[in-house]
């Protein structure tokens, strides 16, 4: 499974290396999209203004909103779009890439562009920008959990397909502990528990009995999902007061900094998982790409004999690792039931640990590129909800099939031939 | 690797492992000897080698594919063990949320024998309703069972689809879009096309399995051409059609005149399954069933083009290297397991339901992907294993009723059987079976590995 991808991946590195010309790939994928902005959001887009509130009344700091008309709008960022695409192509002509940096631009300039072209065709042209970001973070903070402990699993060399019944493993204990023992925090630290021991049991199936790695991870999906189910109607509907009514961890903000337009409520006033979600990427981040235990995880995932070879142990780093992982996906799981809402239904995590998954591998199995893919996607569900209010033209399952579009067209058309790490997915037996 | 590994052709001097195997087992030992000899011989044209094609053409370390088939090839008997196994755990379970047990145990020590009667009490209430409710029961005879064959029917196509793309190397979670992509287009034809009795449901069946291939071809062509890893592709399209399905439903050409909710018309009789049995659900679909698992037997392991679906799935690199066209296989595989689904959600919208809603496909996609598992990616693996959720599904509907058991615990045992049985090591210390047993079942395994090591000559 895992060889089918990697194998043709050194293939294509190799045609490039050997002066050939890039894959024309990236520069018509973006012709294409730059031109459905500019004929779709910009010549034939509505002639309404867009107006978009950076700030609530209320706030401390108020700044005016902005205000796009449709039409004019979409022609300029449509032109934008086009130019940034005629670059990506003059580049193949010179037999050159784009730059990393050009897709990444021209997707943000490609999102306002529909944001401006959905907004200003709706009933009522007016969104709040900030509760819109803002809430977009909020619906993201699972994603980038789950990805996170996909990250620090792929890494080390097990594919964790797991992570939707670590996220649900954590909501449901999260809810039980915090309300049987009145106390939130303890709920969370119940979830992540929840969520290493789904993990572990990843761990023995694929390190110690050899099954392979997918099929024990979509068991676990259904397990968890039957073992949740099963406990939630037996013991949590009959006793809801007695056993799901977990109540909420408190929104902590930061004085002064939590005001700020924008970022404010984003980076600054959030629960202590919301907080504990940036701090994780970034230790993540820094613990895989800056020291020593890193470097000896990454040689795991990648060559785990030369690793052996080394000194290093294996098959504990991957157990310790993937045990790791499966404690932050239940974090994420515990923002469902702790967070979001107060309560566990049944299915709450509602495939969110596949999306976790496809934010992983968009992101490159990277800690930073996973949690932008997941803000990515976390924009995308809760432009779902704001649009649902507003009201579009747009047939709302034609908005809600969206993400998972672009997703599929930036898996293929951007991504691409994505390189998990070379040992992900093979079990290692020593000798 | 012991030396005894290295004997040529083990399993035919040790006739025993294959006699305690049961049918489901004893098919993949066959075809795997089969596919051997072929391979040492080219097909018969030499002799066959003393010296087998794994030693030949050298161990290429390839563990994944070892541990691949050791689950394929496994053992009747861990089987059974692990089915029962989770059965006792899903029992524990719902006694451990049982009023009456907590009850008795608070006085355990008291009269134990009040606490065991009760834990026994609760363990098998629920079993014997499950078994009532799809096999057999004193009202309805083997009604039942003739429900779990209905409900086990697109189980088994879209399985089979799974299955034939796990072959392929290719892990294929859309079974979910393809059934109801498929499932869509069936209805549409079935409802809206008025044809004779005959050409009807061949034109739905056309309809229904040529959307489910197109489907699958997406992800098999985004694959080939750009790359695109299938698992994210197919999630992704899982949702697409959902929402799609939804979107349509809520059309004035799906939607059924003078109904609020979304749901569409009746098919037409002609555009049913016919009947097999009077007072049963059970349709002429699950003979098709039957019918596509020899089929899919038959290209896995009689034709050059399911030869080459192995080699794919087995290494793709020397399977280029020995000339077969990767991308090409790719592509075909997503869509014959597209048009596997896509019978599959024929059955379902024109066999068991008639009527297309929002919730036609349920969670057939999701559970063919476990049946696939538990099938152990052979045909008449899936088969059976479809019939075992399919009785699980049917009669948990019946268990509920009776002793207000969720559902879920269902999910719980199908999981715990294919946790263990993809896991023979557990399932025999469990048991303390002993270890001269591990040695005959090594043999087969390892014609297995000269299978998908010959690939690489």
């Amino acid at each position: 499974m895992s060889t089918a991808t990697t194998a043709p991946a050194s293939g294509a590195a190799a045609r490039t290396t050997a002066g050939e010309r890039p894959p024309l790939k990236v520069p018509v994928s973006l012709s294409v999209l730059a031109l459905v902005a500019l004929v779709f959001f910009g010549l034939l887009g509505p002639g309404k203004t867009a107006e978009m509130k950076v700030s609530d009344p209320g706030d401390a700091i108020v700044l005016p909103s902005i205000a796009i008309p449709g039409q004019v709008g979409g022609i300029v960022m449509g032109v934008l779009l086009l130019a940034a695409a005629a670059y990506s192509v003059y580049l193949w002509t010179q037999g050159r890439r784009s730059p990393r940096w050009l897709p990444i631009v021209f997707a943000v300039v490609f999102v306002f562009s529909l944001l401006v072209w959905i907004v200003a065709g709706a009933r009522q042209p007016s969104i709040s920008l900030a509760g819109l970001i803002a809430g977009s973070v909020t619906l993201a903070v699972p994603l980038v959990f789950g990805s996170l402990s996909g990250v620090l699993c792929e890494r080390v060399g097990v594919v964790n397909i797991a992570i939707e019944g670590q996220l649900l493993g954590g909501a449901f204990t999260a809810a039980l502990v915090a309300t049987v023992t009145r106390n939130a925090y303890i709920g969370l630290i119940a979830a992540a528990a929840a969520g290493a021991t789904v993990s572990m049991v990843l761990a023995v199936f694929s390190i110690k009995y050899l099954v392979n790695q997918i099929i024990v991870g979509v068991v676990l999906n259904v397990l968890v999902s039957g073992l949740t189910g099963f406990l939630f109607g037996t013991i949590m509907v009959p006793n809801k007061a007695l056993f799901n009514t977990p109540g909420r961890l408190d929104i902590i903000p930061i004085p002064l900094l939590a005001d700020l337009p924008i970022i404010g409520p984003i980076l600054f006033r959030q629960s202590v998982a919301g907080y504990l979600m940036y701090i994780a990427v970034a230790v993540v981040w820094f613990g895989l790409f800056k020291t020593k235990w890193g470097l000896r995880v990454r040689a795991v995932g990648e060559h785990p004999q030369a690793a052996d070879t080394l000194g290093v142990n294996v098959n504990a780093t991957r157990f310790w690792n993937v045990t790791l992982g499966g404690a932050i996906a239940g974090i994420g799981g515990a923002i469902f039931t702790l967070v979001t809402i107060d309560s566990f239904t049944q299915e709450i995590s509602g495939g969110r640990g596949f999306i976790a998954l496809a934010a992983l591998i968009f992101g490159r199995w990277n800690p930073i590129g996973a949690f932008l893919a997941s803000l990515l996607f976390g924009f995308a569900y809760n432009l779902q909800s704001i649009l649902g209010i507003i009201g579009t033209p747009v047939p709302s399952q034609f908005m809600a099939m969206l993400p998972y579009l672009v997703t599929v067209f930036a898996v293929a058309g951007l991504v691409g031939r994505s390189r998990p790490p070379a040992a992900s997915g093979i079990p290692y037996v020593k000798g | 690797m012991s030396t005894e590994d290295k004997i040529p052709h083990a399993e035919a001097d040790d006739p025993a492992p294959a006699a305690a195997e049961g049918p489901v087992t004893q098919e993949s030992a066959e075809d795997v000897q089969a596919a051997d000899v072929a391979l040492d011989t080219a097909g018969g044209a030499h002799a066959p080698s003393a010296v087998p094609v794994s030693s030949q053409s050298g161990d290429t370390g390839h563990r994944e594919a070892t541990v691949w088939q050791q689950i394929v090839h496994g053992n009747a008997l861990v089987s059974v063990l692990a089915v029962l196994v989770a059965l006792v755990l899903g029992g524990i379970l719902i006694a451990s949320t049982d009023s009456n047990v907590a009850k008795t145990g608070s006085y355990f020590f008291a009269r134990p024998s009040d606490f065991l009667s009760a834990l026994w009490n609760a363990m098998t209430r629920s079993y014997v309703a499950l078994f009532q409710g799809s096999i057999f029961n004193p009202r309805q005879g083997f009604l039942p069972f003739l429900e779990t064959m209905t409900v086990a029917t697109p189980l088994i196509c879209a399985a089979l689809g799974v299955a034939l793309a796990f072959r392929a190397g290719l892990f294929n979670i859309g079974a979910q879009g393809q059934v109801i992509i498929s499932a869509t287009l069936a209805a549409y034809a079935g409802f809206t096309w008025h044809l004779p009795f005959g050409l009807h449901i061949l034109v739905v069946l056309v309809m229904g399995v040529l959307g489910g291939a197109a489907w699958g071809a997406i992800v098999g062509i985004l694959k080939a051409r750009t790359g695109a890893h299938e698992v994210i592709v197919t999630i992704m399209l899982n949702y697409v059609a959902l929402f799609l399905l939804d979107y349509l439903l809520n059309t004035p050409a799906f939607r059924r005149p003078g109904e609020a909710s979304p749901i569409s018309p009746r098919l037409d009789e002609t555009a049913a399954y016919p009947g097999i049995f009077p007072d049963s659900r059970l349709h002429l679909g699950f003979l098709v069933a039957v019918a596509l698992c020899y089929g899919v037997w038959w290209l896995l392991n009689r034709s050059t083009v399911g030869f080459e679906f192995r080699a794919v799935g087995a290494n793709p690199a020397a399977a280029r290297t020995a000339g077969v066209n990767v991308p090409r296989a790719t592509i075909v595989v997503m869509a014959l397991a597209g048009a596997l689904a896509g019978f599959g959600g024929v059955a379902q919208v024109a066999g068991t339901e008639k009527v297309l809603t929002g919730g036609v496909a349920a969670q057939i996609g999701f559970d063919s992907i476990t049946v696939a598992l538990l099938g152990r990616s052979t045909p008449w693996g899936t088969f059976f294993a479809g019939l075992l959720f399919g009785a699980f599904r049917a009669g948990a509907v019946q268990m509920q009723i009776q002793t207000g058991t969720p559902i879920d615990i269902v999910l719980v045992v199908q999981s715990l059987i294919v946790l263990f049985i993809a896991a023979p090591p557990l399932i025999r210390s469990i048991f303390g079976l002993n270890p001269g047993k591990k040695k005959k079942i090594k043999a087969p395994r390892r014609a297995a590995v000269a299978t998908t090591t010959g690939g690489a000559k």
